[in-house]
């Protein structure tokens, strides 16, 4: 964390945003322990993709959108709904195959969705979303509607073809979309070197004649400042923005355990990481300039806590679907 | 001949092998690797590349410590790009080599759907036989544990419906092997489709390389009173079910189709002519699918041979569903078939 950030940011940023940063961040790395707490019991039965180490970049992101903005993400979207507003309970049982799931039991942890919050449902198909919230912004335009679109993908998504035409529709068209890459250099156990020859992922804009940016996704306060910016051009009709964000996940590509034994990673790779850990050197940051005491972290997170226990307790006690929802939903009824 | 044998699991094989001198064991995701192993070895045209071919898990162990033994030129980890690689996979094809491209599951193939179709299966054809692609794709269908509707898809009748391809679901070991190198050298494109509940499964191959032919169904049991045509994986459902119903006195002849384009006809129609009797089981959805298929060609050609109407048993029309409920309801398996096989026995 920069000492010169937070004060070029004090005039924008507010006490009460910068608690909401934490929050938020806290909040989605709780709600992801838990899961890694509680899935050995293996009542979750659905693979789970952790967004672990990479909470600033949904918190950053969410904070500038509205709850009409529509967002998109991919098969690690725990943290993009709940940075976007959505409620644990649903999210937690739809985990646990459940009736009151988000998705009622049928997409389990890679499918999942909130239209309330403008979450259209998440794909696991790698690159699967863009083009997706590409034609929801263009459906926003076409009604004269204010929203803009954030799409979260990872590294290897920028691989998809999908991508490079959905970036270029957007472009042409003046979309309203903040393309959010989460660049945590790895797609499964493939690094980034292994798959493109660039590292810069956010210097392609240029040749989409868009706006790119690179930052440091574990700054919360630079990808708020970030996306603040790509936000309000994406509102005023100045087209779409391309923000890489570096990251790193901290658990394997999927499932609640760390890699490195599995030799898919180096573990000095991990424990550099984890020195970067977007939410210890926020909450020094807060205590240092005294925006908040420990009794009032401690506070919102046995909060947090208290939510998540809520959550869990809702999703365990809820019903699994009939089995003849098996064969329900499979068109709408027009 | 010990190929022939399927063994239920691992400890079976073991058992099987303890008393039969000359039995080598090898499960299936060893048999898929060896296979490849040995290609690379002794040809330089063939070459594999697809996501994770050189990661520490190997494609689920099909591919573990290839790119050491053979290097990273010929063992290709690829950016997630599925159309085009596999258009690259075509083109190498085209220019003399003989790419074996990776999918990690069949779900990532309709990416690369339109270098399959309208590429691969088209070019020596529209061509007047000038090029040939001989490319194999391999993947592989997924199951369980809330899967879901994106990481589960059985598509092999997609992929058969179209000419020019080719399509293979080895069921056991020594076919893995066998099958995979006869798709590498058929010349044409092979779609090859593996289970991922397959892998663990044990059988007798042979160490020398060998081809078991494309378009060759194989009897796994024989039996006078129906026929159950199944791959891949439901060729084990099937076995159970057969050996559930012998206790009751009812004698399926079990077919492992293999290939499923070509079809081998011969083998089934010689079978119901017989049995009089047809189920097909498929990991596939049952509409527009494989047992369609079988069952239409058997009703134009062999429809006399029929004493009651022919049955599939497959997926019902829907997408997977995550919860271990709907899960659970969705598959069916040795319970449907030998339902299917005493509603069929009762009508006569
Ligand atoms: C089209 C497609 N290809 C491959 C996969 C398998 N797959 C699932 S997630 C993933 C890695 C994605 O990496 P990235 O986009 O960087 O996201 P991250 O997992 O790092 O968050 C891969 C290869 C897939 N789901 N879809
Ligand atoms: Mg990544």
């Amino acid at each position: 964390m920069k000492d010169e950030l937070l004060k070029y940011g004090v005039d924008t940023i507010t006490r009460e945003l910068l608690v909401e940063m934490y929050s938020m961040m806290l909040k989605i790395r709780m709600f992801e322990d838990r899961i890694v707490e509680l899935y050995p019991e293996q009542e979750m039965k659905c693979p789970v993709h952790l967004y672990i180490g990479q909470e600033a970049i949904a918190a950053g992101v969410c904070l500038n959108l509205k709850k009409e903005d529509y967002l998109f993400s991919n098969h690690r979207g725990h943290g993009h709904c709940l940075a976007k507003g959505s409620p644990m309970g649903p999210l937690m049982a739809e985990f646990y195959g459940k009736k009151t799931g988000c998705s009622r039991g049928k997409g389990g942890s890679m499918h999942v969705i909130d239209v309330e919050n403008g979450i259209m449902g998440t794909s696991a198909i790698v690159g699967g979303g863009i083009p997706m919230g590409v034609g929801a912004a263009l459906a926003s335009v076409m009604k004269g509607a204010e929203s803009v679109t954030a799409i979260f993908f990872g590294d290897g998504a920028y691989d998809e073809g999908a991508f490079y035409e959905a970036f270029n529709f957007a472009s042409l068209k003046k979309l309203p979309v903040v393309f959010v890459c989460e660049n945590n250099f790895y797609a499964t156990n493939s690094h980034q070197s292994a798959r493109q020859p660039g590292c810069r992922i956010s210097d392609s804009a240029a040749a989409f004649d868009a706006h790119g940016v690179c930052i440091d996704g574990n700054d919360v306060i630079e990808v708020y400042k970030a996306s603040q910016d790509a936000v309000s051009r994406a509102r005023r009709g100045g087209g779409p923005s391309l923000i890489e964000a570096k990251t790193y996940r901290w658990k394997g590509h999927v499932g609640p355990e760390e890699d490195f034994e599995r030799g898919c990673r180096p573990k000095e790779e991990l424990d550099y990481w984890k020195e970067m850990c977007p939410l210890r050197s926020f909450k020094e940051l807060l205590l240092k300039r005294n925006v908040m005491t420990e009794a009032e972290l401690g506070r919102i997170a046995s909060s947090i806590k208290k939510d998540i226990d809520a959550a869990v307790r809702f999703a365990k006690e809820s019903p699994y679907p009939e089995q003849d929802e098996l064969l329900k939903d499979i068109y709408c009824g027009g | 001949m010990p190929w022939t044998k399927v063994y239920g699991d691992k400890a079976e094989f073991e058992k099987m092998a303890g008393v039969t001198p000359g039995l080598r064991g090898l499960t299936y995701r060893e048999a898929l690797l060896e296979a490849t192993a040995q290609m690379l070895a002794s040809d330089q045209t063939v070459f594999v590349l697809g996501e994770g071919v050189d990661d520490s898990a190997g494609v689920f162990g099909t591919t573990k410590g290839l790119h050491e033994r053979f290097g990273k030129d010929r063992v290709i980890d690829t950016p997630l790009a599925e159309n085009g690689v596999t258009g690259i996979a075509i083109g190498a094809a085209l220019a003399g080599m003989r790419p074996i491209l990776v999918h990690m599951r069949v779900d990532f193939m309709p990416l690369s759907m339109d270098q399959i179709m309208n590429h691969a299966a088209k070019w020596h054809y529209m061509f007047g036989g000038k090029v040939s692609v001989p490319v194999t794709i391999r993947s592989i269908i997924g199951r369980g544990w809330g899967s879901a509707a994106q990481h589960s898809q059985s598509l092999q009748a997609l992929f058969a419906h179209i000419p020019g391809l080719k399509v293979v679901m080895p069921a056991t070991p020594y076919d893995a092997k066998g099958l995979l190198r006869a798709s590498v050298y058929d010349g044409n494109p092979v779609i090859f489709i593996e289970h991922r509940w397959l892998y663990e499964h044990m059988g007798h191959v042979p160490e020398e390389a060998y081809t078991v032919p494309i378009g060759k169904a194989v009897v796994r049991r024989k039996g006078p009173d129906v026929t159950i045509a199944a791959a891949s994986y439901m060729v084990y459902e099937a076995l159970r079910a057969a050996s559930a119903l012998s206790g009751q006195g009812i004698e399926s002849e079990v077919i492992d189709l293999r290939t499923l384009k070509p079809l081998d006809m011969e083998t089934i129609f010689e079978s119901v002519k017989k049995t009089g009797r047809l189920i097909v089981a498929d990991t596939g959805w049952k509409e527009f699918g494989i047992g369609a298929e079988v069952i239409a060609r058997v009703a134009e050609d062999a429809f006399y041979d029929l004493k009651a109407p022919a049955a599939r048993v497959a997926l019902p029309d829907a997408p997977t569903p995550a919860s271990p409920v709907l899960e659970n309801a969705f598959y069916p398996g040795k319970g449907h078939i030998i339902e299917a096989v005493k509603k069929m026995l009762v009508r006569k």
